[in-house]
């Protein structure tokens, strides 16, 4: 009995490490790829039989991008947009949350109804207007028309995890501050925003993320190539050097890194962040 | 969640008073948080209110964005909508690439979740497992199209490991399947990572309890890890449902709505209304539509998260 509840254990371990490992491939092979081919010539690229280690092993595809004035540009834009973005959503929204987890008053559920259902806005739904109102307000193909785009969308969100990790924070943490004179702008900035950070920083993450990554807006509501963030570089080098797959690989490397970055050192918070604000049970 | 405090009804001067400074701390008190809520009351009415007004207004009307006289056309907008073929293809292409990405998402975000939270591997392992799972779920969607762009390539890695010669994305029969299986690869994370914190959460005392009743590793499955996943499970597969019926990139990068339209989805083609045929009226007309349809889901979403208070 003892023997078979054992052999049934290995059984399970040995059926879940293959399991895992395909996942992996199928999960981390492509990234793998893209990482590799960056560092190939462009005719190894496609050469038969593939190969993931190289011979020809080089950095010129990432020198190609670092000394492209163009591409930088590229970089200098997403960076000043998503930080932007990411500093201004979590000012806003920090106050926001405060009100929601620690106030009762008039409208609040609709409030909350109505921050809930903007996040099922359809994107394409607002860039028509976008369109016209950016145009028309003098702010298409400028920062400020992008990064007040992008707040629209991070709001909800940050507001939303904000406002949960700010109820799992007890109530008499702020409260005795305010009680003692102390005003609630004190409060929540002296005494809740300090022991919040790791929350702060799971929506900071969250915030970055989808800044540095969005795409639709960016494409539509900028024109001149000196306004164009990341990902639409991304996509006009694929169109102008379609065959220098070394060069749009080392781009994408390259505009994945400050997300794989912020990812990796804070996952803990950001995951834990996530959930405890979006999935909570 | 105020506590309120029976008032003593004593002499008529202290219960006007109390009234009066409670009805005053309750008015200071929603004044504050209102002002604490300006910035984003102002951010979103004029980001969403207006604009949804707007586009509600463009969609009444011809010759919107472009020429200055638009003029007032009523419904006309919708029924020339309504019946473009085109338009209904765009939401039969919708739904399927939708239903199908939510289910794989949740099937694959459940499977890697369970296996990542099995008590037969080590932390170690399970936390290089977790970190490689994940990375799909980093990488903007200009970088995912790319990268499947190259993979799947004629002469691609793809075919040459299936040793096969298939024009993945180009297609008429495999597009819309194969932007599918990408949208699958790229968005099974937010599931796993949310299922696995779900997962973690189960109080354990619950699976020795069914132990001890005799319930083999599948009954537990069915009758502990499922129903006490059930209220984040629903809330994931209507934000899935939410945001996969609006992917717009994904597609747009890889193969533009084509071959023909095959993989054309409601905002890829109210997308080319508006910047590609520069019909901004149509267009407007399409946004709301596909406003509407979101809204239902929305209503689902709302009501879910509310019960879930």
């Amino acid at each position: 009995m003892a023997m078979s509840v054992q052999t049934r254990r290995r059984t399970a371990r040995i059926g879940i490490v293959i399991g895992l490992v395909l996942g992996a491939v199928f999960a981390a092979g492509p990234v793998v790829w893209m990482l590799s081919n960056s560092f190939k010539s462009n005719t190894e690229i496609f050469e038969l039989p593939p190969r993931l280690i190289t011979d020809t092993f080089s950095l010129n595809a990432y020198v190609a991008i670092f000394t492209n004035p163009e591409t930088m540009r590229f970089f200098l834009n997403s960076y000043i947009v998503a930080g932007a973005v990411t500093v201004l959503t979590l000012l806003v929204a920090i106050q926001a949350a405060y009100a929601f987890s620690r106030f009762d008053f008039r409208g609040k559920r609709v409030l909350n109804v109505i921050i809930v259902s903007v996040q099922a806005v359809p994107p394409i739904t607002l860039l028509i207007p976008y369109f016209g109102l950016m145009v028309g307000l003098g702010l298409y193909n400028t920062y400020p028309g992008l990064i007040l785009t992008y707040m629209v969308f991070t709001l909800p969100y940050a507001i939303i995890m904000m406002t949960g990790y700010f109820n799992t924070l007890p109530r008499e943490l702020d409260e005795a501050v305010r009680v003692d004179g102390a005003g609630s702008m004190t409060a929540l900035w002296r005494v809740l925003v300090p022991i919040s950070v790791p929350g702060i920083v799971s929506v900071g993450i969250y915030t970055f993320m989808i800044a540095w990554n969005e795409y639709l807006f960016a494409l539509t509501l900028t024109r001149t190539i000196d306004m164009r963030t990341v990902p639409i570089g991304i996509q006009l080098l694929m169109g102008q050097h379609s065959y220098e797959w070394n060069q749009i690989m080392a781009m994408s490397v390259l505009g994945s890194i400050p997300v794989l970055i912020l990812f990796l050192f804070f996952q803990r918070f950001f995951i834990s962040g996530l959930t405890a604000g979006s999935v909570k049970s | 969640m105020t506590l309120k405090t029976p008032v003593s009804l004593d002499t008529e001067v202290l219960v006007t008073g109390v009234a009066h400074s409670r009805r005053r701390r309750q008015l200071r008190r929603t004044t504050e948080s209102y002002a604490f809520l300006a910035p984003t009351l102002i951010l979103l009415l004029v980001l969403m209110i207006v604009p949804i007004v707007m586009v509600i207004g463009y969609s009444l009307q011809s010759n919107v964005i472009l020429s200055k006289n638009g003029q007032f056309v009523g419904i006309q907008n919708y029924l020339t909508v309504l019946g473009d073929g085109a338009f209904w293809k765009a939401t039969s292409n919708t739904v399927v690439f939708t239903v199908v990405s939510v289910a794989a998402h949740l099937v694959l975000g459940l499977g890697f979740a369970l296996m990542l939270n099995s008590t037969l591997i080590g932390a170690v392992p399970r936390a290089i497992f977790r970190g490689l799972y994940v990375l799909p779920w980093l990488f903007a969607v200009a970088v995912i199209a790319v990268l499947w762009r190259m993979l799947l390539a004629p002469n691609g890695v793809i075919n040459f490991l299936l040793n096969a010669n298939v024009e993945w994305l180009a297609s008429p029969q495999l597009a819309l399947g194969t932007v599918t299986f990408i949208n699958i690869w790229a968005g099974y994370p937010f599931f796993m990572v949310s299922l696995l914190a779900g997962l973690q959460g189960i109080p354990s005392d619950l699976y020795e309890a069914a132990t001890v009743d005799g319930a083999s590793s599948v009954q537990r499955f069915w009758n502990v890890t499922l129903p006490q996943l059930r209220p984040i499970i629903v809330s994931l597969l209507l934000l899935d449902l939410i945001w996969t019926s609006q992917q717009f990139a994904l597609i747009w990068m890889t193969t533009g709505g084509g071959p023909i339209d095959v993989t054309e989805v409601l905002s890829t083609y109210t997308y080319k209304l508006a910047f590609a045929k520069y019909d901004f009226s149509l267009a407007a007309t399409a946004a709301v539509l596909v406003l509407l349809m979101s809204m239902v889901l929305a209503v689902f979403y709302v009501r879910h998260q509310k019960a879930r208070d």
